[in-house]
């Protein structure tokens, strides 16, 4: 029977049916962060446990460190104290940490992949909602709660219901100024934002085979914002060509084996399908959200929603309470609205591709007076090689803050947050109330490009006209 | 480990409307700081509930009526947003036994079910009027029937299905996996010997 990719990887790992049906699944990679672990590893102290497999668990710092400070103590005592708590768990357990003097460290979906560790065929959990960006790699890869972060420290496993998988195909050929976040954008939009509810989904079509691993990441990541558990994409030559040599990647003869080992858990021709969505690249265009949860996207070419031409009252009560939040005029056009604050970074759009297509269109244009723009690599590693090609030397001309690596303004548990009812244009994934740092703060998810446009023009721009992109392709 | 076997739960009831409540705003990001969850009941909506100078806005938890409610009602899409426990603790620590709501984000779901915090599903219509009558009588005792899949309120009884999965380790007392995981240890090394990347 032709199987699916998740099917396989589900049943290579499963070790076996638990008393309330749902299965045992063995856990093959588990990477933890200082946010959600200290909790979990307090725990395993309290009920005296060990580590399983600790040479299977791998540590960074992203949520809490300041991007502005390198130097410990942290400004913030809290995150210091998260700070040590981790380093002090990893010590006493044997877990590799990759912290800032490692050269390595970065937000934790963003280092996995870069050191090789994400594998195809594997499972992978972490204690954050978007571990669904290492399906890119064809893992099965799911966030998990403090309480499941004990269990697989303490077992290498957890328990799980089985996924239902839809598999969602991109046709077609994107135009030119549409990226990967515009499609995760316009498929969060298509099918809601709890329409993964009980899902993996499977992204496929020509527009998933001719991504890059980056593009692929970008979109598996936000699989989570539309109620998918995890969303993956089958693993192929761009997918091994991304993980040879990497330092995780296996070597020598052991690579071919894992080649070839990778290429069985490919979803089989013919493999059946809870369910299948098709849609065209063609119809997807730069996309912004203009509400509170990140299905209320429009095109920049379109209007924002007016409650009053609502469908179902449902939907005009929370039109109604995102227009009230974000304070934007319903029916009036997005483009040309106002913005604060200029974001680029984050696990969805924080990676070399970003900021070198971003650096490409923005070299020699300067960002607009009263905006305040920052760009922050994923990783050391990430901001070392813009930095060796000197994306940000580019950046910095035009007037963006160019950072150390960290989670940033995703959310507000650093210095990096936003002020009063301050509007930002952000290349990350959630625009929910107060995400950003301040409780009135608002957030519009968009594109890197589309947020440079933003920063140059001062206000929601259509990134095409700004920067000429249709001519320069 | 032996847990409680959560076959019910009585006490009274307190709604808070809307669809799509996020984890951030369950409990705001800058309130994860912290090495434990203890002491997080405190900040449960708090941008919902406070203003910035501390001060309260109108808000169901907020009303002298509704103090010392243990079952937390709600719209569809409940938790949805980060996989983080702490909304879930939150809510648990803030006294919270039950929650009743449309349906839910997975992650916030199973985080939950592991904390022996059922989460109960209703239709729109029957949340709305076990609503009514909480309004009429905030001192109204509900029960939620964990065992039998209802609610009891006022002389009335609606459906309150729970996922299986669920519904059997709280009515079991197998709610946290963590006991049944440790017995599997031997099962899950047969298992990883078996994968490559396990094995190596
Ligand atoms: S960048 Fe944002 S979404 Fe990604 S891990 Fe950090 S806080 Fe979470």
């Amino acid at each position: 029977m032709p199987k699916s990719l998740f099917e396989k990887v589900w049943d290579a790992h499963a070790v076996r049916t638990l008393a309330n049906g749902q299965t045992q699944l063995l856990i093959g990679t588990h990477l933890i962060h200082e946010v959600t672990s200290p909790q979990a590893f307090g725990m395993l102290r309290d009920l005296g446990l060990k580590v399983a497999m600790p040479h299977r668990t791998f540590a960074t710092v992203d949520h809490i460190i300041p991007t502005d400070q390198l130097v410990e103590p942290y400004r913030d005592p809290m995150a210091q104290a998260m700070m040590d708590e981790l380093r002090k768990s990893c010590r006493e357990y044997g877990i590799t940490f990759f912290d800032r003097a490692s050269g390595k460290q970065g937000i934790v979906h963003i280092v996995g992949p870069e050191q090789g560790i994400t594998q195809p065929g594997t499972t992978i959990a972490c204690g954050d909602s978007h571990t669904s960006t290492h399906g890119a790699f064809g893992a099965i890869a799911f966030g998990i709660g403090t309480s499941q972060v004990r269990d697989v420290l303490a077992t290498q496993t957890m328990a799980l219901g089985k996924l239902k998988v839809r598999r969602v195909n991109v046709t077609g050929q994107l135009r030119p100024g549409v990226y990967a976040k515009d499609v995760i954008l316009h498929i969060i939009r298509t099918l809601g934002v709890d329409g993964g509810t009980g899902f993996a989904y499977e992204y496929g079509g020509e527009v998933f085979d001719r991504f890059t691993m980056e593009e692929r990441m970008t979109v598996c990541n936000m699989s989570i914002e539309g109620g998918a558990r995890a969303g993956y994409v089958n693993p192929d030559e761009t997918t091994f060509a991304y993980l040879k040599g990497r330092p995780y990647a296996p070597k020598g003869a052991a690579w071919d084996a894992a080649v070839l080992h990778w290429k069985s858990f490919a979803s089989d021709a013919g493999c059946g399908y809870d369910d299948v969505v098709n849609l065209k690249a063609a119809d997807i265009a730069p996309t912004v959200t203009w509400g509170i949860n990140p299905g209320q996207g429009i095109s920049i070419t379109e209007n924002i929603p007016d409650p009053a031409q609502a469908k179902a009252v449902d939907e005009q009560a929370s039109i109604e309470e995102a227009l009230a939040y974000m304070k934007l005029k319903p029916g009036a056009p997005i483009k040309g609205t106002k913005i604060d604050v200029a974001f680029i970074g984050s696990c969805t759009n924080g990676r070399l591709s970003d900021f070198q297509e971003v650096a490409r269109f923005i070299k020699g244009r300067k960002v607009a007076a009263g905006v305040k723009a920052i760009a922050v690599p994923g990783s050391q590693i990430v901001g070392l090689q813009c930095e060796k090609l000197g994306l940000d030397k580019i950046l910095r001309e035009a007037g963006f803050e160019w950072r150390a690596a960290g989670c940033s303004m995703c959310l507000a548990m650093n210095p990096d947050k936003l002020i009063g009812d301050q509007l930002c244009a952000s290349s990350s994934n959630r625009n929910f109330k107060g995400r950003q740092g301040s409780p009135t703060g608002r957030t519009l998810l968009m594109s890197p490009l589309m947020v440079a446009a933003a920063a140059v023009v001062g206000a929601v721009a259509d990134a095409r006209e700004v920067f000429d992109v249709a001519q320069s392709n | 480990m032996s847990l409680a076997k959560i076959t019910s739960i009585t006490g009274r009831g307190v709604c808070v409307p809307g669809n799509d409540i996020d984890t951030d705003r369950i409990i705001p990001a800058r309130y994860l700081k912290c090495v434990t969850f203890d002491g997080l009941g405190e900040f449960l909506f708090q941008d919902v509930r406070k203003h910035a100078d501390g001060s309260a806005k109108p808000h169901p938890l907020n009303e002298a009526r509704f103090q010392g409610a243990t079952i937390l009602l709600s719209g569809a899409n409940f938790g949805c947003g980060s996989s983080r426990e702490h909304a879930p603790q939150a809510i648990q620590k803030a006294g919270f036994r039950a929650i009743l709501a449309e349906n839910y984000a997975e992650i916030f779901f199973g985080n939950c079910t592991t904390l022996g915090l059922p989460c109960a599903t209703a239709s729109r219509e029957d949340i709305a009027k076990v609503a009514a009558a909480i309004e009429k009588n905030p001192a109204m005792e509900i029960v939620l029937d964990v065992a039998r899949q209802e609610i009891r309120f006022a002389g009335q009884t609606v459906a309150a299905p729970i996922r299986e999965t669920a519904r059997d380790g709280l009515i079991h007392g197998r709610w946290d996996a963590i006991g049944e995981l440790i017995d599997g240890l031997p099962a899950v090394q047969t298992t990883a010997a078996k994968l490559p990347y396990l094995a190596a």
